[in-house]
């Protein structure tokens, strides 16, 4: 019983991962651009729908509100600063998108204080259900998970079924046929972009209820995020969704059972601060043996 | 010649009058950045009340604050203390909010004849082996939050006790101080990752050890996450929850709302202890920021006063620091918690009780604050005092 559900949980930790992870890859794998900035798109979406809940008393208008703001807001740093780094080298970009976080989290510290903000899960998402004898399950956290199935759906159909997603493929491959063929490359960067952003802002929106809103709160999920796009194969949703699986499983499960474990070979406290530590360093020794077999990932991405 | 004398008179005069005048620089060095960057803020502004209570001046002496932020940087809080001593001259540091920072700031100051006064920070080294004689105390040695939590919680007849901290010094402290009180079965003992968000797998662990009650230590945002999960997955229903007060402070509480209502918290100050002192500082401090106080404020607060009582002894001067450690010593002013002395190690002897979490108000203006509930501890002292010497 206890496994069934610590699977549920891995899964939606995973789901929070790969709404992180699919934006971060596109821009990672497509416009070849490093954003360290993007758990900053995780708390602005946080923020805003924290706050506009608490003014409206809705979730949905926060959530609705949140969404177009973080778009909004990758677009404009898309136009105002990454424009200016596709040309150079990969460490003005980190150090670039590093300065952004910082730039981020004082800028909430300065509109909204120091003050954790507070959002509560609205009403007909609180409680829990029992989904099996034995197993009672919160209902925000399945709806979490939906939400993640939800998008991966969205994006399959948004790469695979429609001309942006065809157009975003073949700019990826090459991007300079792709301009002489007509399309207007920088607009479908930007687009991308915001895509990018709008889905970490969904994963702001979906964290809110469950974790303190505060300034800072992106880079907590940021490393897990890189982790899971460098497991998955940098460029490919494919992978970021594989990946961002596994790693929410990996670290959950270790996390609850490890220590478990490990009482049958030592003393008890011996056992628990050594599982707690080993359950930490659980998600990197999984990269470290995925990278060992696939040093391009899981779903490496052919480009020219 | 009556001329000179007349002259010279003046100029001693002037001279006293500008020594008088002269304002005691005191040096806080503190965490304002970060996401703990509210602790610092409010020990500051507890600082600042009393200062501003007395016009600018402690203890009827003139004194000029400097703030610096320590970013929660050892190494940056060493490169702010060297400045306030060696650049400003102030020869009165306080402010440091965590014990990492602490750890590497105090013992190199106090060597230089500079006084420390800690409003925050108490790691059990520099209670025990590391005590020093310039170096005082005025919030608590860090176990004795845990402490009382341990005592009540025996009290109550909860035999099988389930624990959870962060994996690093403070978090191991917190238990070890909770254990030395309870002593009955431990239900699971885990460690979390420092920082943690998401506590979802150590709940469902927690659920299936079915505990008769659940101590926990997770200082700042982890407190938040874990309180608003904790009642997300209805075990706030079953399963009564108690920790130290650095979950519950009234600015945490605000980011938790209900989830935390009705949790029995250890602390050696709350907002409605009923004495002179703390009712004329509850007061002037909503007054001047526009909301409740938290007890690090308190605790600034404090740390002025007692500051204070102390200059005015020396009369602001500086130089006796004999003088100025002696009536540090007898901690003679009014603290907010009521009894206050200090112990051989320079470290409280003061009572310690149980608070639980009430909602005042309903919707929009409701506010989430602490109520006494009853006294565990009288005049109770930290367990390191034997290894000071």
């Amino acid at each position: 019983m206890l496994f069934l559900e610590q699977i549920l949980n891995g899964l939606q930790m995973g789901v929070m991962l790969f709404l992180m992870s699919a934006g971060l890859t596109l821009v990672f794998g497509i416009m070849q651009v490093v954003n360290l900035a993007h758990g900053s798109f995780y708390m602005i979406g946080a923020y805003v729908a924290a706050t506009v809940t608490m003014k409206s008393g809705s979730f949905i208008l926060g959530l609705l509100a949140a969404l177009p703001a973080t778009a909004l807001a990758g677009m404009v740093v898309e136009l105002l600063i990454l424009r200016k780094l596709y040309d150079r080298d990969h460490l003005d970009q980190v150090l670039a998108t590093f300065g952004l976080i910082f730039f981020f989290n004082e800028l909430t510290r300065i509109i909204w204080g120091r003050q954790p903000l507070f959002m509560d899960v609205p009403d007909w998402l609180s409680g829990s259900v029992q989904l099996l004898p034995g197993i009672n399950y919160p209902v925000y956290r399945l709806a979490i998970i939906l939400v993640g199935i939800l998008v991966a759906l969205f994006l399959y159909l948004l790469f695979s079924r429609t001309r942006l997603g065809m157009q975003i493929r073949a700019g990826a491959t090459n991007r300079e046929m792709v301009e002489a063929l007509g399309v207007n490359i920088r607009l479908l960067y930007t687009l991308i972009f915001g895509l990018g952003t709008l889905l970490a802002g969904l994963a702001g929106v979906m964290a809110g209820p469950i974790l303190a809103v505060e300034a800072g709160m992106g880079e907590s999920i940021l490393i897990l995020t890189f982790v899971v796009i460098v497991i998955g194969g940098i460029g490919s949703v494919r992978g970021a969704l594989i990946g961002a699986l596994l790693v929410g499983l990996v670290d959950t499960l270790a996390r609850s059972f490890l220590p478990d474990l490990l009482r049958f070979f030592m003393e008890t406290s011996a056992a628990d601060r050594m599982g707690a530590s080993m359950a930490s360093m659980s998600v990197y020794i999984l990269m470290a043996l995925i990278l060992a077999c696939k040093p391009t990932g899981l779903f490496p991405v052919q480009t020219s | 010649m009556k001329k000179t004398i007349f002259i010279l008179a003046f100029f001693c005069l002037t001279a006293t009058f500008a020594l008088a005048t002269e304002p005691v620089k005191i040096g806080m060095i503190t965490t304002l950045a970060t996401k703990a960057g509210y602790l610092g803020e409010d020990i500051r502004d507890g600082f600042k009340l009393a200062i501003a209570m007395e016009e600018g001046k402690l203890g009827g002496i003139p004194v000029e604050l400097l703030v610096d932020d320590d970013g929660r940087k050892p190494e940056k809080g060493r490169q702010i203390a060297e400045r306030f001593i060696k650049k400003d001259k102030a020869k009165i540091l306080t402010g440091i909010v965590f014990s990492n920072v602490a750890m590497a700031v105090v013992p190199k100051v106090v060597r230089q004849n500079i006084f420390y006064i800690s409003p925050n920070a108490g790691p059990s080294k520099l209670a025990g082996k590391g005590c020093d004689k310039n170096y005082f105390n005025v919030a608590w040695q860090n176990d004795n939050l845990s402490e009382v939590v341990g005592q009540y919680v025996k009290d109550q007849g909860f035999k099988n006790v389930y624990l959870l901290a962060p994996n690093y010094p403070a978090g191991k402290d917190a238990l070890a101080g909770f254990k030395r009180f309870y002593q009955g079965t431990v239900a699971g003992e885990v460690y979390t990752t420092l920082g943690q968000s998401d506590y979802a797998a150590e709940l469902a662990t927690l659920r299936a050890a079915k505990p008769d009650a659940v101590f926990f230590f997770l200082p700042g945002g982890m407190g938040i996450n874990f309180l608003k999960q904790f009642s997300q997955a209805g075990l706030n229903k079953s399963i009564p929850v108690f920790g130290p007060a650095f979950s519950f402070d009234e600015r945490i509480l605000k980011a938790v709302g209900d989830a935390a209502v009705g949790v029995i918290n250890g602390s050696q100050w709350s907002v409605d202890l009923d004495n002179p002192a703390n009712i004329e500082f509850v007061a002037a401090f909503k007054k001047a920021y526009n909301r409740t106080p938290t007890l690090y404020a308190s605790q600034g607060y404090d740390d002025a006063r007692l500051i204070g009582s102390a200059l005015k002894a020396v009369g602001g001067d500086m130089n006796k620091a004999d003088e100025f450690r002696a009536a540090l010593k007898k901690a003679d002013f009014a603290s907010v918690r009521g009894n206050f002395k200090f112990g051989a190690n320079n470290h409280p002897i003061q009572d310690i009780y149980v608070r639980k979490v009430v909602k005042q108000g309903e919707g929009e203006t409701a506010v989430f604050t602490n109520q006494i509930l009853e006294k565990v501890f009288t005049d109770h002292q930290d367990a390191y005092v034997g290894e000071c010497r």
